[in-house]
């Protein structure tokens, strides 16, 4: 691949653009779905392909395409060439240049993504259902119980003289679980994501999934009011990947974000702090560059509460004054680099669980939300989605609640943050998120 | 077929490699992708981006058990590596597929198919759009919409000697438009689009730009949604999502016959009042939904899904059709040839009714008016829904009053879909991109305005 991403930039160049950029992945992938006791599916894949971004002067255009023949490469310089042509001039436009090293970063390819057989991983997957099944007898079966892995080469050439690439691994594994109360069915997931088979663990998943499911048995709604609320490490992870995306430099820019114009500002609780790190050692997006080639890095982005910096890519930081902070993220080479966030990192604090509860003495534990594609404004920040979870009665938890919406704004939301929680963890929603379970001090809940 | 993908010498082939260490039933679907999109905003045409691609998935079916490749390439080298992959897991004795015969099917006519047409003139369409949102009023801050064009050419051949493919043309636009008052501020959306070419843009597509700009007016005068249980009118169009989310994914045959849906065992009952039909139609020519085949071939079909009130039908694929000793309804689909085919409605819309829109809000004392919603999401199994409002009003004394922000709707399936009292007698289809096991598949969803006599509110007011 390193090849034809070089002989896709020269073939961009040939077709009329002053300067361009290639980028290209190579991926094998897997994935097995089990259900009661049998394996569903198999699926085992290969793919490849290029993205191409050419620049004629001020102008930009992409194409991928998956042809890398000698006439699909010249195809496809040919239509990313006439994209430019077709889009309007942006004196911010134009391609990354090399910025100092990249880091080196180890372990980012597991061995046991080639080691372990089909049957090996089909194993892990049948394991969490049958952990799930055995945790209570509740438990009336899964939806379907999954295993997936990939192993990837990036590649990158620009005519800049950006040249790199890397490999990595990642897979995981996770069910919903069902579980038969007298008033109908309850759903519960478990997950565990890591770069290899060999560190996974699926007894983990199919006891998550199966507790969660369990533990909603019999819920009700709960009362509308305006109360504390403890976000637990799933929900608050995709909270914290709303606040990332609404940092990101082009939303910034556009003035389509909450915290727009506020850098400097406290933004938050004193409680919280939060990085992108996109080179943390078990950070699932952590890479030696970002999708235009340049250096990942650490970025602290809320500070105790006041916000110190934006993400950046080329482009933004072009129009913004300020240097790209290796945050170009690609949906793989089908889509053009954005703005985006890599592993947000939630600094964990002192409490665990218990005396987060204790703290909050009445309110709500949610364990799930819905909606947040939908339920959220992200220009304004407004939200108002779906919850599940359990009543929180004299600091401990109590029954199971459902069927109920949580309400406010992201801004607001960052002030009422009381403390992070001890216990982080990684979690695959908005993005890649480690952060603890954390306590809001009031948000409106709406149920019966 | 005018041109099809592969041979039928080359799929016969492939699929005998595919059987050869057994299987009852083997398949290779073929597709090439082009597309292109672009967008607009702060006045700037940008994101133009093109793609072409192709590639084959090919799966073994052996006693309940799917066996699924895919490579990117149509090469007979590449399909066959798929088969080889696909059968690898097998042991069995090779078992012997029926002889390919060609099925015509009829695509969905185009009239002038997008990449025929100049890459300006699709900018200059986004210039007008933007234009057009800008004139709605000097509060319209910002405007931000987008184009894309999708053309893919499928072949489906299988041992039980189908050999069929369709060519699918669709374009689609979206507004979204910001307004601002002070450090106020609101966004509408609205969308545009078809299983038609550039046809479908000939005939004033401004119009939603208007519609995007004038919802986020509107909402500029808004106050916090309130919270709570109430009434609850929906409007048309993309209204008919609540279906999609209330009823249409809990009748999708996989999640059935896994116990996790809400509708198991159901078939036959009322579960809604007698005023309520609904169908799910791959056919209705040019929606957004529609094919002429589904994924696996099967034709496409309207499908009564509830007929008066009674649950009349799920929705199959092949396999979970096979499962129940069912032909399969034609809901079949993949996002591409990466994925398996899994059962995922089409077009599904709520028939119409006989009140009109103004009755059905005039007999609200005081209640909540979902005008459109942003999207919506349901977990079959417990039934539990979620619907965020784009356009949400307060009803007081009949009339639709105050505009509200910030408002989602939440239930659960069953007791909402028999608290439908009202269906209106407009009706109107629109657009939007199903998510669904990791897949996106377009489809279209519909209804006149429906009233729930009971739903949960979910603002910030309590």
């Amino acid at each position: 691949m390193t090849e034809s991403v070089q002989r896709a930039v020269e073939a961009a160049l040939a077709a009329g653009a002053s300067d361009a950029e290639a980028f290209a992945t190579e991926a094998g992938e897997r994935e097995v779905r089990v259900h009661g006791g049998e394996v569903e599916s198999l699926t085992a894949a290969t793919q490849r392909g290029i993205g191409l971004r050419a620049w004629i002067g001020n102008r930009v255009g992409f194409a991928f395409g998956t042809d890398l023949g000698e006439a699909g490469i010249a195809a496809l310089a040919g239509r990313a060439a006439e994209a430019a042509r077709a889009g309007d001039e942006d004196e911010h436009a134009g391609p990354p240049t090399p910025a100092g090293e990249v880091p080196e970063l180890g372990g980012l390819r597991d061995a046991s993504i080639d080691t372990w057989s089909a049957a090996q991983v089909a194993e892990i997957a049948l394991t969490v259902e049958r952990e799930a099944l055995a945790f209570d007898g509740r438990v009336a079966g899964v939806e379907q119980a999954v295993y997936a892995d990939a192993a990837e080469r990036v590649s990158i050439a620009t005519s800049t003289g950006i040249a790199g690439g890397y490999e990595s691994s990642s897979c995981y594994a996770y069910t919903q679980a069902l579980a038969k109360g007298e008033d109908g069915t309850e759903t519960g997931l478990g997950f565990d994501l890591a770069r290899g088979p060999a560190t996974l663990d699926p007894a983990a998943v199919g006891r998550e999934a199966a507790e969660r499911a369990v533990a909603m048995i019999g819920a009700g709604k709960p009362e509308s009011r305006v109360c504390p609320v403890v976000l637990d490490p799933t929900v608050a992870a995709s909270f914290v990947g709303l606040i990332g995306g609404g940092l990101g430099a082009d939303s910034i820019q556009r003035g389509r974000s909450p915290f727009a114009g506020r850098l400097g500002e406290q933004v938050g609780s004193g409680a919280l702090s939060l990085d992108d790190d996109g080179t943390v050692a078990d950070g699932p997006a952590s890479a030696p560059f970002d999708g235009e080639g340049v250096a990942r890095a650490r970025t602290p982005l809320i500070a105790a509460g006041t916000l110190s910096s934006y993400l950046y890519d080329t482009y933004t930081a072009r129009r913004g004054g300020a240097r790209s902070t290796g945050s170009a993220g690609r949906e793989g080479y089908r889509g053009l680099p954005r703005v985006s966030t890599s592993n947000l990192v939630i600094a964990p604090g002192d409490l665990g669980l218990d005396g987060l509860l204790a703290e909050a003495g009445d309110g709500v534990f949610v364990t799930d939300v819905a909606g947040l594609h939908s339920g959220v404004n992200p220009v304004t920040g407004v939200f108002s989605v779906g919850a599940s979870g359990r009543a929180i009665r004299a600091g401990e938890l109590a029954e199971p609640v459902r069927e109920f919406t949580i309400a406010s704004d992201l801004v607001s939301m960052l002030g009422a943050v009381r403390a992070a929680g001890a216990d982080s963890r990684w979690v695959p929603f908005g993005g890649s998120v480690s952060t603890p379970p954390l306590p809001i001090g009031e948000m409106t809940v709406a149920g019966a | 077929m005018s041109d099809p993908l592969i041979d039928a010498a080359v799929a016969e082939r492939v699929i005998a490699r595919a059987l050869e260490s057994g299987g009852d039933f083997a398949e290779v679907y073929a597709e090439r992708r082009q597309g292109l999109g672009m967008s607009i905003d702060e006045s700037r045409v940008e994101s133009v981006q093109s793609g072409a691609e192709e590639g084959a998935g090919v799966r073994v079916v052996e006693a309940g058990t799917t066996y699924f490749a895919h490579v990117d390439g149509l090469d007979p080298a590449d399909l066959e590596r798929a088969a080889a992959e696909a059968a690898s897991a097998l042991r069995g004795e090779r078992s012997e597929p029926r002889a390919l015969e060609a099925v015509a099917t009829e695509p969905q006519p185009i009239e002038r198919p997008p990449s025929e047409v100049p890459a300006e003139r699709k900018a200059d369409l986004l210039r007008e759009l933007d234009g057009r949102a800008r004139g709605e009023g000097g509060e319209v801050a910002q405007v931000l919409a987008s184009y894309a064009e999708a053309h893919r050419e499928i072949a489906v051949a299988n041992s039980e000697g189908l050999f069929t493919g369709d060519d699918r043309t669709r374009t689609r636009i979206g507004v979204q438009a910001v307004a601002r008052r002070g450090d106020t501020v609101e966004t509408g959306a609205e969308t545009l689009g078809a299983a038609r070419g550039f046809e479908l843009l000939e005939d004033d597509p401004g119009a939603i730009a208007a519609e995007a700009a004038a919802k986020a007016l509107a909402l500029l005068d808004a106050k916090p949604a309130p919270a709570g249980s109430m009434p609850v009118v929906v409007g048309g169009g993309f209204g008919g999502v609540l279906f999609h989310e209330m009823t249409g994914h809990g009748l999708e045959a996989d999640h059935i016959q896994k116990g996790a849906s809400v509708y198991v065992g159901k078939l036959g009952e009322q579960v809604a009042r007698p005023l309520l039909s609904a169908y799910d139609d791959g056919r209705m020519p040019g929606e957004w939904g529609s094919d002429a085949i589904d994924d696996e071939g099967t034709p496409t079909q309207k499908t009564l899904v509830l007929e008066e009130g009674r649950l009349a039908s799920y929705l199959y694929d092949r396999l979970r059709a096979e499962r129940d000793g069912v032909a399969s309804t034609g809901n079949g689909r993949r996002e591409s040839f990466r994925h398996l085919p899994i059962p995922r409605m089409t077009n599904t819309y709520i028939a119409p009714g006989e009140a009109t829109p103004e009755a059905i809000i005039a007999e609200v004392e005081r209640g909540f008016y979902a005008a459109s919603f942003g999207g919506g999401q349901v977990d079959p199994a417990t039934g539990d829904f979620v619907f965020g409002v784009s356009e949400g009003y307060l009803i007081e004394a009949g009339r639709v009053t105050q505009p509200c922000r910030g408002a989602t709707l939440i239930g659960n399936c069953l007791d909402a879909l028999a608290a439908i009292d009202a269906v209106g007698d407009d009706f109107e289809m629109k657009t939007g991109i199903c998510g669904k096991g990791g897949q996106r598949a377009p489809v279209g969803t519909g209804q006149g305005h429906v009233r729930v006599s009971a739903m949960t509110v979910g603002g910030t007011e309590v």
